[in-house]
């Protein structure tokens, strides 16, 4: 029996590195593909690097830069705005909508952006005719795009915490609803909204399919246009963009990841409200 | 104190209108929701049984999905997610096995989900142009393999077709399928293939009558995500394909920016609400298979 665990784990062992390689090779390939093309031109990346040259020589890319950035922060104000005190007001106030919540909220999922797309076009008709044609009114649109993996963020957040026991302690000692909200429960799920407000970002800075037909700008379709006129500098763009969204990513899951591993704190707060929420369910 | 024992009786009493408030802190996100979600939902609902005009029920437009070009198109966009999906589900089920066979607290198995989680979400332009980069007309493979006797274009430039945009969705679906299958995998119990194997089971059975059983609903519903994700996929196929319109989502576009082709809007609508279709009869039956998955390996 122990010389056929021995064997097995060395099986999987092999198993296991010759997948990752062959694997490995075909996920690093188009990475190395991107180095070695964007330094094919020796100008390439200092001039990617030197900003007022850079939007000098390429205006469209640093327009699309910069109006990625406030649709990336601006989408991920509106979504805090909208869905934090909703999700937290639902939870409290209204139990019975949290179903109609959930659905709208996971909707976006089920419905591919060239379809909103379709159905956006009347919409921001109007959008242009108040509001005007500024790329930075794509925020609503986006808004709605992330919703499903900001409400999720969220949602696990909030879970995580006992928000009735809080604010009942919290409105006992005379706080106003804003002061529940602002003071007791959202600094109690500070790392979900961390975490929704990092994915907004991401999403934000690789989207492409409503930018585009809508007929405004950003990062992804400024890349798309420069690939028509200058090959190398599109792909040395696309690798930083990516690079960027790496970065973002890797420490979304790396915090998660530490939230994760530190059980204690997290029993630490179940052992403190069990027994209240065991009481709660028996007096109900 | 006082205040306090003044207030309590008064808050019994005023409880039925405090609902109607507790409502209005809900209208902003229902608002809004409306405006961006449930209008263009609409749009694409109605406007697909709408007239030219504006005016009037047809069901012109979804007659019109009959159209042999159109029929073609969703061919080859279910096409290209199945191959995708099942290319991306096989490999990335190795992979996340191969992952479950490593120690689950280390660094191999959280560096690898960290980067599957990220790369899943990689798509779109730059995934494109990262492919170009490899094996575009230029690219970095292509070169090498040129001068080494191999040209990778012999029989035609493949990329820019459904070869192509199998080949680029396939380096975003096997990190979504590790993420997706990883948890049913961690589900099944080493117990399992130990009780096996002392009733005499070889590792062909427990793979064939055991784990492989287990393991289906959850791989079938991995697979069917995955096609949804390919079919719903725009912005790769969009800086990729330059030329024609193979798949759905690159009609529609067509449908959206020739409006002056007369009757084109509408007939977007339709080719959305069947894109719509799709991706709901699939996901239907991936929540029906994910139910079933919950049984054995939740």
């Amino acid at each position: 029996m122990a010389g056929l665990i021995t064997r097995r784990a060395r099986r999987q062992r092999v198993f296991r590195w010759t997948v990752l390689t062959v694997l490995g090779v075909f996920f690093a390939l188009p990475m190395v593909a991107m180095v070695e093309f964007s330094t094919r031109n020796d100008e390439t990346w200092p001039l990617l690097l030197d900003w007022s040259q850079l939007s000098a020589t390429y205006p469209e890319l640093s327009t699309g830069i910069i109006a990625s950035l406030g649709q990336a922060a601006l989408t991920a104000l509106l979504m805090l705005a909208l869905l934090v005190p909703t999700a937290i007001w639902v939870r409290l106030r209204l139990p019975r909508l949290r179903p109609i919540v959930e659905f709208l909220c996971l909707l976006p999922l089920t419905i591919p952006a060239i379809v909103l797309v379709v159905g956006l076009a009347p919409v921001y008709a109007w959008v242009n005719y108040f509001v005007g044609g500024s790329s930075l009114t794509l925020v609503f649109a986006y808004t709605i795009l992330v919703l499903p993996y900001a409400y999720r963020a969220i949602d696990t957040g909030l879970s995580a915490i006992d928000v009735r026991t809080l604010s009942e302690a919290a409105r006992s000692l005379g706080a106003g609803w804003l002061t529940v909200i602002w003071r007791v429960v959202l600094p109690n799920i500070r790392s979900a909204v961390l975490s929704a407000a990092f994915l907004t970002v991401a999403l934000v800075l690789g989207e492409f399919t409503i930018a585009s037909l809508l007929h405004r700008t950003n990062l992804q379709v400024a890349i798309e246009f420069l690939g028509k006129s200058s090959a190398t500098m599109s792909v040395a763009v696309s690798l930083a963009a990516l690079l960027l969204a790496f970065v973002l990513l890797l420490a979304l899951s790396l915090f998660g990841d530490r939230r994760q591993s530190s059980p204690s704190g997290e029993r630490r707060q179940s052992s403190l409200f069990g027994r209240r929420r065991q009481s709660s369910k028996e007096s109900s | 104190m006082a205040e306090i024992v003044a207030d309590a009786p008064q808050r019994v009493a005023r409880r039925p209108r405090l609902r109607g408030a507790a409502l209005l802190g809900a209208v902003p996100f229902f608002a809004y929701v409306t405006i961006f979600l449930v209008v263009p939902t609409l749009v694409v609902l109605i406007g697909a049984f709408t007239g030219d005009g504006g005016h009037g029920f047809t069901l012109e437009n979804v007659r019109a999905l009959g159209d042999e070009y159109i029929v073609a198109a969703f061919g080859r966009s279910i096409t290209l997610s199945a191959v995708s999906a099942l290319i991306g589900a096989v490999l990335g089920a190795i992979l996340a096995y191969a992952l479950v066979t490593a120690n689950p607290r280390g660094v191999l198995r959280r560096t690898v989900t960290a980067l599957a989680g990220v790369l899943a979400q990689f798509g779109g332009v730059t995934l494109a142009f990262a492919f170009l980069a490899t094996i575009g007309l230029s690219g970095f493979l292509t070169l090498w393999l040129t001068e080494h006797g191999f040209d990778p274009y012999a029989n035609g430039v493949w990329l820019f077709e459904l070869p192509g945009l199998t080949l680029v969705y396939t380096y975003f679906q096997i990190p979504l399928m590790v993420i997706v299958f990883l948890p049913a995998l961690d589900g099944i119990r080493p117990q399992w293939r130990e009780a096996t194997e002392s009733l005499g089971g070889t590792t062909w059975q427990y793979w064939t009558r055991v784990a492989g059983p287990l393991l289906a609903p959850a791989f079938l519903g991995s697979a069917l995500l995955l096609f949804a994700n390919a079919f719903s996929a725009y912005a790769t196929a969009a800086a990729l394909v330059s030329q024609g319109s193979p798949i759905v989502p690159l009609q529609i576009r067509g449908a959206l920016t020739s409006e002056v082709v007369l009757g084109q809007a509408n007939l977007g609508k339709a080719m959305a609400l069947g894109m719509v279709i799709v991706v709901a009869v699939v996901m239907a039956l991936y929540s029906l298979l994910q139910r079933r998955t919950a049984r054995w390996l939740g």
